[in-house]
């Protein structure tokens, strides 16, 4: 064999391996939903398959029992996609007002976007739940969305994509007569379009998995998302392991198969940030 | 009129940022302030706030279990940034030969782990790294003679359950930004070199390395601030903020049982207060040692 053919096998053998090693926890989720949820209490997560102790039990449970598990689901999709539909359009918008306009304060504002990117939005979860108390808005959906509806990450990414669109385009629209508000609902938006997509993919993600901020703010069972409640499953009195591993195993699911359909633009949303301006 | 003056081109884009000044006011400066001025009061939710001056910065800096947060937050944050980023460099540069077969597939496996939320993947881990002989890293040692061992109960084996779990779920993140930034280098560069008789490990450390350097410093600089601010991967590994003497706490998991456990709040801002200077002074200098407020050439 030749020797670049060795070097190649060696690497193939040597990520294939890498690759199981990751795959692992998912495969111990996997057979683990369909272990009695006393197993796992006995012997914790393993990778033991054994045909026999194997039941429907936690998926019967999971789809006839008495819990919140499909409200948690559904109000984490209502949720997701409020929350994404809104800061996409929030976020392209002023995303435009940066790109396409010269105005004083302009460089200002953009440092203040730039610094909310290195300001940890941990420091901000005791005011802005006092914010939220006073404002009387604990326990709404609202007090999760609004924070991050001008989201920074966002509106850095659209404005990077506006500034390869030619700028002749808005000149054009001003001489047919457009107004300023008419040519970015009609000329660029459009454009945007397929900027959108990574976008949308991005903020998906993060708004299904978020988990602290909503955790901190949402207070009754009927509005938990489905991170918060399969945290709920976990208590110091006892791990309701059996709709746990379920529950888990059916909440990757969604996203997985969005990442199957869209990989492309999972990895374009989550390396924008990367790629020098 | 109104309308006259909205539909100017000098009013249009202060219309089109509006919203972000807004949220910026409302929810940024105004919290920052308010938690700034918080951390020199003593405040209950709901209550008349009282002027302590600096007594909360002079408590904290005397407080053993505040610093056994800081201890372990910066023990995480330099564990992760030893792993996650010369090894996703090494596997990016791998996986970026052309000759490589799969490199679509292993590029997706690596990715799945970030898909899963904190919650699930923390879970998972927690079940993994379960003190049972049958759980699955016990099992995995006992295949090789060792005993079992209780990892959430012990500072160094709380360690490396902690940092299992980040490599797992960023290791295929920070390959992604490696791929995207070895996109950016034309491969004259490696022909020109080969053509010299470079070798591959000259080629690594003469090419690839300074030309991937934006995107180390984009890397380095989020893993200092995930590091450092880092919270619920310990609270889902122990299942809530306690650990067995403090080893998984965290300054946000501080902050958290302080603010919102004991209703603490002019405390843990003060907590938050110093989280942001840390995070701020360390990420400064480092961007400014790796030059990156110097004047491009």
């Amino acid at each position: 064999m030749k020797k670049e053919n060795v070097i190649r096998t060696m690497l193939f053998i040597f990520f294939i391996i890498l690759s199981f090693l990751i795959l692992l926890p998912f495969y111990a989720v996997a057979i683990a939903a369909f272990k009695p949820g006393e197993d796992l209490i006995r012997y914790g997560l393993n990778l033991r398959f054994d045909l026999s102790v194997m039941t429907f039990d936690n998926f019967n449970y999971l789809f006839t029992g008495s819990h919140a598990y499909f409200s948690w689901f559904y109000n984490s999709i209502v949720l997701t996609v409020v929350q994404v539909a809104l800061t996409l359009i929030v976020s392209a918008t002023v995303a435009y007002g940066f790109a396409a306009y010269e105005f004083r304060g302009k460089n200002l504002l953009f440092i203040c976007v730039l610094l909310i990117m290195m300001v940890p939005f941990e420091i901000l979860l005791l005011p802005l739940y006092t914010l939220t108390f006073n404002l009387g808005l604990m326990n709404s959906y609202s007090a999760i969305i609004l924070p991050g509806i001008a989201n920074a990450a966002t509106i850095f990414f659209f404005r990077q994509y506006l500034r390869g669109v030619p700028k002749e385009i808005i000149l054009a629209g001003r001489v047919d007569g457009a107004s300023e508000y008419g040519i970015y609902a009609r000329l660029i938006l459009p454009i945007m379009k397929p900027s959108f997509a990574a976008m949308a993919i991005l903020n998906g993600m993060n708004s299904w998995n978020n988990f602290l901020w909503p955790f901190m703010v949402l207070s009754s069972d009927k509005k938990y998302t489905l991170p918060i409640g399969l945290k709920t499953l976990l208590t110091p009195y006892g791990n309701n392991y059996d709709l746990l591993i379920v529950g888990s195993f059916f909440s990757i699911l969604p996203i997985f198969i969005l990442f199957l359909v869209f990989q492309k633009y999972f990895i374009d949303g989550m390396t924008a940030g990367a790629v020098k301006g | 009129m109104i309308k006259k003056f909205l539909y100017s081109q000098k009013v249009a884009p202060y219309v089109f940022v509006l919203p972000f000044i807004i949220i910026f006011v409302v929810f940024w400066v105004y919290p920052l302030a308010n938690s700034f001025e918080m951390s020199f009061q003593k405040v209950t939710l709901g209550q008349e706030a009282d002027w302590v001056g600096v007594d909360n910065y002079t408590k904290l800096m005397g407080d053993s279990i505040f610093l056994k947060s800081v201890y372990n937050s910066a023990i995480y944050m330099i564990l992760t940034l030893i792993v996650l980023i010369p090894f996703p460099m090494l596997f990016a540069v791998l996986i970026n030969n052309k000759f490589m077969w799969g490199r679509g597939f292993f590029k997706s496996t690596f990715f799945f782990p970030a898909l899963t939320s904190v919650v699930v993947a923390g879970t998972i881990f927690r079940l993994m790294f379960g003190e049972m002989e049958g759980s699955m890293i016990n099992n995995i040692l006992g295949f090789f003679g060792v005993e079992p061992m209780k990892f959430l109960k012990g500072q160094v084996t709380g360690y490396i359950a902690l940092l299992s779990l980040a490599t797992w779920r960023w290791t295929g993140v920070n390959m992604l930004y490696f791929l995207s930034g070895l996109k950016n280098i034309p491969d004259e560069y490696y022909e020109a070199a080969s053509i010299d008789g470079a070798s591959a490990f000259q080629k690594f450390t003469r090419i690839t390395m300074p030309l991937l350097k934006p995107t180390t410093i984009y890397v380095l600089t989020i893993s200092i601030y995930a590091g450092l601010s880092m919270f619920i991967e310990s609270m889902m590994l122990w299942n809530g903020n306690n650990s067995p003497k403090n080893i998984g706490l965290t300054i946000v998991g501080y902050l958290y049982r302080q603010g919102i456990e004991k209703n603490n709040l002019g405390y843990a801002a003060a907590v938050g207060i110093v989280l942001l200077v840390i995070t701020m002074v360390i990420n400064l200098t480092q961007l400014s040692f790796s030059g990156m407020f110097k004047k491009e050439d």
